[in-house]
């Protein structure tokens, strides 16, 4: 950051990329695309953000993510069908399910770092989908939490109803406009710094007065949250809620969205990474079932040859500083 | 009564003993100096005065307080600040925002999830100062991994400043530094004395013996002398060692 600049709220790139998706369902299906992608795509940019606090801006390498965007769809589903079946309840209720997740994680490994960080979050990941599993009676088990309905959203006077796409996918929208303009606003925040000053050097934050158990704690319970309204939005979305999104290798699909988007190095690169993933899977998907495999060299070759990642090709390198300025 | 005291520091890993019923009084507002042959304790010696790791026995007291084995962090809220042997800057950032971080305004804000970063003037006003202090005021919108060694070294001073410490530890400020970079810190650190008070590990005899009111000599994890320059120039054992030759 440079010298005391302000960072404005709103950006002109933030506000064309919401624009931009605000136009999609009026071409998806032009382009032999389906609503319902959409709704998917927005879903796991929101998800991807929310990641991307975690691994980009705070440099912590959780690998057991899923953990926290399943407890969102079991939170959420679990509260509309025992609880309230009111849409911001089962909001509500999916963000503080994934943030006790989180929090519970977090006070176990928040005095780590590095590969030791990594190895802690896919264990506990780990725990959490098993006990998804074997929960039969809670979670329905390896069959999944059926029949969540997509509520409607009701704001005082006017009620919304989100049972097609179109008006889920703008439902879906406006939290994610939400969400990303929270997170824009915490990165930047004496908070957000805080975070990349961490990810830089830990040992130097700490020997100047930072807690840094503490940042990290927090920060993986606010990610942790967040993933879970991704979740709790995914849960209405497909109307059910299954183990599976709990598992290491969709814990793995989220790390793959927001590095070859390039989160390490840009804010909207998770967005990126989100878009190219999932359209990844049903365009090459619908040529061949092993879509994951092409996927996968593309990831290898972004790894080796542009391991920013595609928002990477936006940002400058740094340069030396000139030998003739002032010593 | 001084403004910092370790009494008896004692220290091993494993079954090496790496300090020995260690004790050090720095007066404040003075320049006091560590010397040592290397892998003599000195950093180590840094490592448990500011909470890095916690001595097996003995006493840290700070300003009337005891501070033995507390956080680093929570040493460095009392007010004392270190620099370390090898580099330790927050590469990515400005030279300017390496230095915000630090100070206490920012530190303060730390839970603010949605302000500013460093919206605070004073926070703006202060690093600058900071940074002409230390001679870099004309880099502070470079990223600070981009700088020459020597300017990599004073900002690891300015960002040991930033938060106003009263009492500063300098581990080996002068290393991996030419005859230039050595005479420039040599005037920042003059500059300082007075302005805090400082504890600096040295090597570089002339550069301590010029500059330090006292200095301790720390041999296999002991303090073996201790004096005025003056006095350790005649001291038997620092002038049959290395360290007199040089000094």
């Amino acid at each position: 950051m440079r010298t005391g600049r302000t960072v404005p709220t709103l950006t002109p790139a933030m506000i064309a990329i919401w624009l931009a998706f605000a136009t999609v369902p009026l071409w998806i299906e032009k382009v032999g695309l389906y609503q319902y992608l959409g709704v998917e795509i927005l879903i796991f940019a929101t998800y991807a953000l929310a990641y991307n606090l975690v691994l980009g801006h705070s440099g912590l390498p959780s690998f057991g993510h899923g953990a926290f965007f399943g407890l969102g769809a079991y939170g959420f589903g679990l509260a509309q069908l025992n609880l309230v079946p009111d849409l911001w309840f089962c909001l509500a209720a999916a963000v503080v399910v994934a943030s006790v997740g989180g929090a519970l994680v977090a006070a176990f490994i928040s005095h780590r770092r590095g590969i030791y960080y990594s190895l802690l979050t896919i264990a506990f990941g780990q725990v959490f989908w098993f006990i998804a599993i074997k929960s039969h009676a809670i979670t329905g088990g390896e069959d999944g939490l059926l029949k969540i309905a997509r509520l409607p959203a009701r704001f005082g006077v006017a009620t919304f109803d989100l049972t097609h796409n179109i008006s889920l996918f703008y439902f879906v929208l406006a939290i994610f406009v939400v969400v990303s303009l929270l997170l824009w606003r915490l990165v930047h925040s004496p908070f957000g710094r805080i975070l990349k000053a961490i990810k830089q050097n830990e040992t130097r934050a700490r020997f100047v007065g930072y807690d840094v158990w503490r940042f990290k704690a927090a920060v993986l319970v606010l990610s942790a949250g967040l993933s879970g309204l991704a979740g709790g939005l995914f849960a209405m979305a497909q109307s059910s809620a299954f183990p599976d999104v709990m598992s290491l290798h969709y814990s793995g699909y989220i790390v793959m969205m927001t590095l070859v988007g390039g989160g390490l190095v840009t804010f909207w690169g998770p967005v990126l990474g989100a878009i190219v993933f999932l359209l990844a899977r049903d365009v090459i998907g619908a040529v061949t079932t092993g879509w994951m495999l092409w996927f996968g060299l593309l990831f290898v070759a972004l790894v080796i040859h542009k391991p920013e990642g595609l928002g990477g090709m936006f940002i400058r390198p740094a340069r030396p500083a000139p030998a003739d300025a002032k010593k | 009564m001084a403004l910092f005291e370790a009494h008896q520091l004692h220290l091993r890993f494993g079954d090496r003993v790496v300090l020995e019923d260690v004790s050090l009084a720095f007066e404040a507002g003075r320049l006091s100096g560590i010397m040592g042959p290397n892998g003599a304790g000195k950093t180590t010696c840094f490592n448990v005065l500011t909470g890095r790791y916690r001595p097996d026995r003995g006493r840290v007291m700070f300003d009337g307080a005891d501070i033995t084995g507390r956080s680093p962090q929570a040493i460095a809220r009392l007010g004392i600040a270190r620099s370390f042997q090898l580099m330790n800057l927050f590469d990515e950032f400005t030279v300017f925002e390496n230095v915000a971080i630090a100070l206490p305004q920012t530190r303060r804000r730390g839970a603010d999830p949605i302000g500013q970063a460093y919206g605070d003037a004073t926070v703006v006003e202060e690093a600058h100062e900071l940074l002409d202090t230390v001679g870099l005021g004309a880099r502070a919108d470079h990223i600070a991994k981009a700088l020459p060694y020597g300017e990599r070294r004073a900002l690891e001073i300015a960002v040991a400043l930033a938060s106003r410490p009263k009492l500063l530890f300098l581990d080996e400020p002068t290393a991996g530094l030419g005859s230039d970079g050595r005479a420039r810190l040599a005037e920042l650190v003059r500059r300082l004395k007075g302005q805090v008070t400082l504890v600096v590990i040295e090597h570089d005899m002339e550069f301590l013996f010029s500059l330090a009111d006292t200095i301790s000599v720390i041999h296999w994890g002991q303090v073996i002398a201790r004096g005025s320059p003056d006095e350790l120039r005649t001291n038997p054992w620092v002038k049959n060692s290395n360290l007199g030759k040089l000094a």
